[in-house]
């Protein structure tokens, strides 16, 4: 039991590998700053000393950055399954199409792609991390490991797989590589028999993998 | 019908954006997406020169090939007009 390790009762106080009830210990941040950590607090000081920034707006944007979450992009879904105008005006300019439901989307350049009865579409950004964060917040850690970036453009389907997805043959598989400007989003196929759902309750079953291709919604 | 061209086969120093795994390969303007600011020189801190910026589709043949898992899936990635040259579809 991994609780139970009595006979190292007599180091309470050695701060490497376990601690005394089983549980590793997350290192304190006592090494040396790095080169751009020190940049990037003598620039902050700079800014703030120069009067261009308060460290309350710094606060505040560090807390709308955590706050984005993959129900902004599940909105964006569910209003997409319920509105076939929305639907059309967000294929053909995601960017725009997000901004009128009022999400504040900056600058990015977004593309929709639809999946179908016969098309599945997933993203990767192989060069980096690259992620629609105003839409679905932070990239899981997955998303910027080299395992799933190269393997998502040399084996997507085997990837799939391993997300429980096993798609047949005749469903094309589509990967988009985000190696630029754009950022991507899919837009999953809705689910059957939520005929009588409303746009929150359908938002409900929009998952964040669904929104990456690596999975789909939730089934009513 | 969907314009072809082949991603440029170059090995520049520094940093590029045109993923190495498709260095040479044959695709289709998907859609061109507009002039963006070359992230060549972006990198350095220089001036940047906007480049167009097209999505340009290639099939899992094209790249993988015998290794494809199927052929006919696609894969799509944004690529640098200087990163490409036009193949004349009716070249012997």
């Amino acid at each position: 039991m991994p609780h139970d390790h009595h006979d190292h009762d007599h180091d309470h106080f050695h701060h490497d590998g376990m601690s005394p009830s089983g549980h590793p210990y997350r290192g304190d941040n006592d090494g040396p700053l790095s080169y751009w950590q020190r940049m990037e607090i003598a620039v902050r000081e700079l800014m703030v000393e120069k009067g261009h920034l308060t460290p309350a707006e710094i606060a505040a944007q560090i807390e709308a950055m955590d706050a984005r979450s993959p129900a902004n992009g599940a909105a964006v879904v569910a209003r997409a399954w319920v509105d076939p105008d929305f639907k059309a005006r967000l294929l053909a300019d995601a960017s725009e199409a997000s901004r009128e439901m009022g999400f504040d989307i900056g600058p990015l350049n977004l593309i929709a792609v639809e999946n179908t009865a016969n098309t599945h579409n997933l993203i990767v950004c192989t060069l980096c991390s690259c992620y629609p964060r105003n839409l679905l917040g932070l990239p899981p850690d997955w998303y910027k490991t080299r395992a799933y970036r190269s393997r998502a453009v040399r084996e997507p389907r085997s990837v799939l797989r391993e997300f429980g997805l096993d798609l047949p043959d005749d469903v094309t598989v589509r990967v988009h590589d985000s190696t630029a400007d754009m950022r991507y989003i899919v837009l999953p196929a809705r689910p059957e028999g939520t005929e009588g759902m409303d746009e929150a309750q359908l938002a409900a079953l929009v998952t964040r993998d669904s929104m990456i291709g690596t999975g789909v919604p939730h089934k009513p | 019908m969907a314009e072809r061209v082949r991603v440029k086969a170059l090995t520049p120093p520094g940093h590029v954006r045109a993923p190495w795994y498709l260095r040479g390969k044959l695709g289709v303007i998907e859609r061109p997406l507009g002039a963006f600011a070359n992230p060549e020189q972006l990198a350095y801190g220089v001036p940047a020169e906007e480049k167009p910026l097209y999505r340009v589709r290639f099939t899992m043949a094209e790249i993988w090939g015998d290794a494809a898992e199927v052929p006919a899936d696609t894969l799509d990635a944004e690529i640098y007009g200087h990163w490409l040259e036009r193949v004349d579809s009716h070249a012997p």
